[in-house]
């Protein structure tokens, strides 16, 4: 059986207590709120920590406030399945409750926490192994080595972002609130990530996300369309979020954000530029799509081969703006005989 | 280094003094002889440990029980009501449900979750709530229709009010209940 | 008026729940890493984190220090002696002494208070390695015949090599309208059962052994302990615990077991081990990757002419059951249809990966696949339609085949009717194209799989299952059956048979399997085996049970034997209900006049005539046959496969307990799915790729179609009360079927699998240029031609007659 490493638990009560344990135990400790992407690295030793703060007993850390007049907030422990289940979450930022609804499978989501999908560590079929698979093949930079497996030349990590909720955020523009020792801080959310693998996160390890805030919902539509193997359990292997806010049939603010095509959510500025002012026509959308795939840069390090999932982003997008636009999503297939 | 931890399993209240990091399904299996929760990866891949904690289908293997105490935690033993199984457990075993059984605990208590919250679930929203449970045996065919033949069963049980109904209790001999 | 009333059954064709349900639904199945004893310890293995290396030094003495640790032992602690499934390939050890050929090759065992302390001292062994050149692939294998991974086979690195010529191929090419030559390829998988391999030895102060382990063939474990252990068999035990899943995943001996064994000798405890999910994967002996090359001749009206098959078998490490799938990727497809003329050659290739060995339908699914998109492919070209052209060329009943297989019922024409009235193939297939991105399609494909093999795994004159039956005063019967229910529900299958024999319920009978030292031998839970030669054991078993109380109970009523009948439970005149006697009453009249009533079953295959020397491969006492439809559609811009709905009729025999057999048909349904489209074993950089439940793609509630299965009897005079295998045969149509299904959805074909949606969108793309929308194989591997055994085709003559039936000597009943 997998078992975890030895660690001694603080079960933190309040915020000052987890940053004041984060700021103790220093490069020894790690905040734990639902486990689900922590213990499963832990049992790898993928991480080592020999303190963990437990986030679940801090109240404040819970639960969805607000309306999508005035914007959201949302407790950075709240979980996965409330998120998805939030009924002014699905109204009005439809791409975050999907993304949330999709993310692992219903027991993870029951366990897993926004907070945690927000920070989740990036992903490399050569990282997410055993330890005795990593040793055997030659530890990365990742963990205990120094090279990169999937681009040996690099002198950078291209460990993967995974995370499901991350784009659709991104896309809604969501601010996300920081509090460490020195205080609290709020960001754009976008500002949260790092374009490398291994510090993934621009915080500091003392800092906690508290809460995910997400602007008044205005006439924002949104969605997000996830790749993956199968229906469950399976991580994105591309993410795509689309937000747009359309005045009649004319695009006036776009949002497309891929995720896990690079070490961050990866937003496709370019694309984004060219919706606005037009109306979402076939060629627009077309136009739209070539240019959002752009950015998309996957390399061997997940499931499906990298240039299906490059290819895949011009479909994903394009069907994400059909469905924003309202549009007939290509015909369906005919269904069962009469 | 061992911690005083006090959880519920089944009812009934458990005094535990153990390892931090020991994981629930550990503590479940191995300290309390509960072996009824099996475990097929410890990593949430495959939905094969699963138990519910306050009714809600969690993965035991990313769990520690000191994040668990207070709340209630229900394995498969706790299933049946004294001698009357669940109706679930009823309808898993008359309609073949459980092939290699391995992955049944797990599966029999997301499904309870389930019929907690949805009596009469469509067929393609049992196929959503059990996808979080690999079962390599069935195809899962079979688990689908027991979960429908329990969920009917309850309802009607329900409707004629206390009591269980002639179908859910006592002991099955013969053919099933969905078959002509 | 169920099936089973019809034909005169109470308890046969009856839906009843398994005996076992109701333990398996509360958790009381005790599996065997739910095992506890007193002083129990833990072991853990070291493995081989190269592909290929020899072993220079292994010191221990940092492990051996660590508190908590009872034992470590190497291969020096182990008698130097190999083993391996058959006798032909003893080519493993169970802790590798010089060399491992494979990454997760066990190199040495610690036993210890728990498991992280036995894990702990595992990294602290310290292996001074010598890496070797890893040969990955078939290719590379062939290419470098300078490094060897084995010294024996029948060349530098080629396992097996065989070569069989039933009939003048080239003069059936040269009578057809239509020669065709296609090349697939099918990608290795693994079983992946939901429960890890585990075992618990204990070596009692008394000098014998206990092994409880997770396998689906405890005689062959049994055997290979008494010779890897040196230790006299009658002295060891084995038993099968409950089998969370095989699938033919436990049906080797494995290193683990037998360094529990050697682990509980040397510390004089219980030691128990389970493997992880990730060793699970190293241990293997899943299906083959399989490269083939087709050639089959057609005539306009669809008839074979002809057919010639190669098949390359990427083997692993080692040889475990490597040489008797070798032969099944050749000598079963001739089967299904009629096929005058055969010519096979299949060889088998060492590589440095976990090794090859049966998973469901052993053999089989790789050649069907070729087949079945071949004959596709003909159709189309011919203007037939798939499934009337092969409904014209079913085998005969009672008829050999090209190769001297005697294939007695087949249902394969009815199966093809069922599916086809039952899915609206017709008007399916006439659908109009969907303007939209998803495209429906319908495919077809059929089969055919062995009910069990003729011969043991090692030669030998002894039944291949056997049963005893004692009746118990209270009415009780005890069924002792050395057979291992892995959850297809042989225990129930054989309760149900002694039942119906001696018209009492099937709770009444106590089945007590799989224990090396209470029950016959039956040979293990492997080639659909076990429902047809334990359960006509456990006829014949249960009629001579029937005979003596026959015989007691005549005397009593004054009435001959032959007038009396065994039914709800009594015993008594057949017309006349006054003149009956409970059946508790007939045991202590029976036991008064016998004796102690304990009636031994023993069941062979029977021997029939002029087959030819070699030609053993592939007989079975009778076959199944399987027609499958799958409705599908894929996403032509992502490539995406959703599988709607699948018939599937499936030539039974009879049905024993429909909803069993429903069950395995539905559960080959699933592994015929996941292996059409998302399972595979492949490895990158000497390693395996997936080796996790997340990684290696196994299908959820949400990839599962509709299935609608249609069961098929024909009465096999060779089977139980009719009855063939089901839990094989139905997974072979599924891969050709959603095969088949895409081109006709899409147009392009994927002439491999998994059918990836990448594949789709490169085959498309590949369209729209104007090339020939395929993904398939492109080269062969170079191996020099074997010279052929040539015989002469014994298609479409008589079945063989039967020369033997061992054991058969009388029908007392």
């Amino acid at each position: 059986m997998m078992r975890l490493p030895p660690f001694t638990y603080v079960a933190a009560r309040t915020l000052a207590e987890a940053t004041a344990a984060l700021a103790e135990h220093g490069h020894a400790a790690m905040l734990v709120a639902g486990g689900t992407d922590l213990y499963p690295n832990m049992k790898r030793r993928q991480f080592e920590p020999r303190v963990l703060v437990g986030l679940r007993g801090i109240r404040e850390l819970s639960g969805v406030r607000g309306s999508a007049r005035e914007g959201v907030t949302l407790g950075a422990g709240t979980t996965l399945s409330t998120v998805a289940a939030h009924r002014e979450i699905a109204t009005h930022y439809p791409a975050l409750a999907t993304a949330a609804g999709l993310v692992s499978s219903p027991q993870l989501r029951a366990m897993g926490t926004i907070g945690g999908n927000v920070c989740v560590d990036t992903r490399c079929n050569y990282y997410n192994q055993s330890f005795e698979w990593r040793r055997a093949i030659g530890f990365c930079m990742k963990k205990d080595g120094d090279t990169c497996l999937v681009a040996p030349g690099s002198t950078r990590c291209w460990a993967v972002s995974s995370s499901d909720t991350a784009p659709a955020l991104v896309s809604l523009d969501a601010r996300v609130r920081l509090v460490g020792p020195g205080g609290e801080r709020t960001v754009p959310i976008a500002a949260l990530y790092r374009d490398d693998g291994i510090e993934h996160l621009a915080k500091t390890r003392e800092e906690i996300v508290t809460d995910i805030l997400l602007p008044p919902a205005d006439e924002w539509r949104s969605t997000y369309l996830k790749l993956r193997r199968r229906g469950s359990f399976d991580f994105p292997v591309l993410g795509v979020a689309v937000a747009a806010r359309l005045e009649g049939d004319v695009v006036r603010g776009a949002r497309i954000v891929l995720g896990a095509v690079a070490s961050l959510p990866r937003s496709a500025e370019r694309a984004e530029a060219a919706l606005i002012g037009r109306r979402l026509t076939p060629e627009v959308i077309a136009t739209v799509a070539d240019l959002a795939a752009g950015p998309s840069k996957p390399l061997d390090n997940t499931d499906f081969t990298h240039p299906y999932r490059k290819k895949v982003t011009r479909v994903f997008v394009a069907r994400a703006l059909r469905a924003i636009g309202g549009l007939d999503a290509g015909g369906s297939a005919v269904e069962e005989v009469a | 280094m061992k911690t005083r931890i006090a959880l519920t399993v089944n009812d009934q209240p458990q005094d535990l003094l153990v390892p931090v990091h020991k994981t629930l399904l550990e503590v479940l299996r191995e300290d309390l002889g509960l072996t009824g929760t099996k475990h097929g990866c410890e990593l949430g891949e495959c939905g094969t440990c699963t138990v519910l904690v306050d009714g809600e289908p969690i993965l035991s293997c990313l769990a520690l029980p000191v994040e668990l105490q207070g709340r209630r935690i229900t394995t498969v033993e706790g299933m049946a009501d004294g001698a009357r199984l669940h109706p679930l457990q009823q309808a898993f075993a008359e309609l073949g449900a459980a092939q290699c059984g391995y992955c049944t605990p797990g599966v029999l208590l997301t499904a309870q979750a389930l019929l907690a919250s949805e009596a009469l679930p469509a067929r393609d929203r049992i196929k959503e709530a059990l996808a979080g449970n690999l079962c390599r045996c069935t195809g899962y065919t079979k688990i689908l229709d027991a979960v429908e033949l329990a969920a009917l069963r309850m309802s009607r049980g329900r409707a004629s009010r206390g009591g269980a109904s002639a179908e859910a209790s006592g002991e099955m001999i013969g053919t099933t209940g969905t078959r002509a | 008026m169920s099936a089973g009333e019809k034909h005169g059954f109470s308890v046969i064709g009856q839906p009843l729940p398994k005996l076992d349900a109701w333990a398996k639904v509360t958790g009381e199945t005790r599996y065997a890493d739910d095992m506890v004893l007193p002083r129990m310890a833990h072991a853990k293995l070291l493995r081989s984190p190269h592909a290929h290396a020899l072993i220079r030094r292994i010191d221990t003495a940092r492990a051996r220090a660590l508190p908590g640790v009872y034992a470590v032992i190497t291969g020096a602690d182990l008698p130097r002696v190999k083993f391996g499934i058959l006798p032909v390939s003893q080519d493993e050890e169970a802790l590798c002494t010089e060399r491992v050929r494979m990454v997760g090759d066990a190199v040495a065992a610690v036993a210890a208070v728990d498991e992280e302390t036995a894990e702990q001292a595992c990294r602290l062994i310290d292996v001074d390695w010598e890496p070797l050149p890893a040969l990955m692939s078939m290719e590379e294998s062939l290419a470098h015949p300078e490094i060897r991974i084995h010294e024996y086979g029948d060349g530098p690195n080629v396992h097996k090599h065989v070569a069989l010529q039933f009939g003048d191929v080239d003069a059936a090419f040269a009578r057809a309208d239509l020669v065709r030559e296609d090349t697939f390829y099918y990608e290795g998988s693994t079983h992946l059962p939901m429960e890890q391999h585990a075992a618990v030895a204990q070596w009692g102060a008394d000098g014998k052994l206990t092994l409880w382990s997770s396998t689906q063939t405890p005689h062959y474990v049994h055997r290979s302990l008494a010779k890897i252990l040196a230790v006299p068999g009658a002295h060891i035990r084995v038993v099968a615990a409950p089998v969370g899943g095989g699938f033919g995943g436990k049906l080797d001996p494995f290193a683990h077991e037998i360094a529990v064994c050697q682990l509980s000798r040397l510390t004089g405890r219980p030691v128990k081990i389970a493997l992880t999910r990730e060793e699970v994967f190293y241990v293997h002996r899943g299906r083959h990757p399989v490269l083939m090359w087709i050639k089959t001749g057609f005539t306009k009206r669809g008839d074979i002419t002809g057919c010639h098959l190669k098949t390359w078998l990427d083997g692993g490490a080692y040889g475990s059951y490597g040489v008797a799938s070798t032969f099944y990727t050749g000598v079963v497809n001739p089967a299904s249809y009629k096929m005058p003329v055969y010519k096979f050659e299949g060889a088998r290739i060492f590589t440095n990966k976990p090794p090859c060995g049966p998973k469901r339908g052993h053999g089989t699914p790789q050649p069907r696949f070729a087949l079945e998109v071949q004959i596709d492919k003909a159709a189309e070209e011919l203007g037939l339609d798939p499934a009337d052209m092969r409904r014209r060329i079913v085998t005969e009943p009672f008829t050999k085949t090209a190769n001297h297989l005697t294939v007695t019922t087949t249902g394969l024409a009815e199966c093809i009717d069922r599916v086809v009235e039952a899915s609206r193939w017709r008007e399916r297939r006439a659908r109009p194209r969907a303007r939209g991105a998803r495209k429906r399609g319908v495919g077809f494909a059929c089969s055919a799989y062995m009910t069990g093999a003729g011969t043991a795994i090692y030669w030998n004159a002894m039944p291949h299952s056997g049963v005893v039956l004692r009746a118990d005063r209270s009415g009780a019967v005890a069924l002792l059956c050395g057979a291992t229910d892995i959850g297809q529900g042989s225990d129930s299958t054989l309760a149900y048979l002694a039942a119906e024999v001696l018209g009492i319920a099937p709770k009444d009978v106590h089945v007590h399997p799989a224990d090396t030292t209470l029950t016959p031998v039956d040979l293990g839970s492997y080639s659909s085996r076990v429902t047809l030669m334990c359960g006509m054991a456990a006829i014949q078993a249960a009629e001579r049970l029937r005979g003596a109380l026959f015989e007691a109970v005549a005397k009593k009523l004054e009435v001959p034997p032959g007038a009396l009948v065994a039914r709800d439970g009594k015993i008594g005149v057949a017309d006349d209900r006054e003149k009956a006697l409970p059946f508790a009453q007939a045991v202590e009249l029976g036991e008064a006049m016998h004796g102690v009533l304990a009636f031994p079953g023993s069941y062979a295959p029977p021997k029939r005539a002029a087959t030819f020397r070699g030609g053993t491969m592939g007989q079975s006492p009778c076959y199944s046959f399987s027609a499958g439809i799958v409705d599908l559609s894929v996403d032509e811009e992502t490539g995406e496969i959703a599988v709607h709905d699948v018939w599937i009729a499936h030539d039974v025999g009879r049905a024993l307990n429909p909803l069993l057999v429903e069950g395995q048909v539905e559960g080959s349904v699933y592994m015929g799915i996941g292996e059409a489209l998302m399972e595979e074993q492949v490895f990158r950089k000497n390693l395996h790729k997936t080796p996790s439940m997340l990684d290696y793609k196994s299908p959820t509630a949400l990839e599962m179609p509709e299935i609608h299965t249609i069961l098929v009897e024909t009465d096999d005079p060779e089977g139980p009360f009719g009855a063939k295998e089901a839990g094989q045969g139905p997974l072979l149509p599924i891969m050709p079927a959603i095969a088949n299904a895409v081109y006709h959805a899409v147009g392009v074909r994927i002439d491999e699998v998994p059918i990836t949606p990448d594949k789709i969108l490169r085959a498309l793309d590949q369209k729209r240029r104007g090339g020939p929308g395929r993904v398939g194989p492109e080269k062969l591997p170079l191996l020099a031609p074997r010279e052929p055994l040539v015989v002469e085709s014994a298609f479409g003559q008589p079945a063989a007659a039967v020369v033997v039936r061992p054991f058969q000597t009388e029908r007392l009943a």
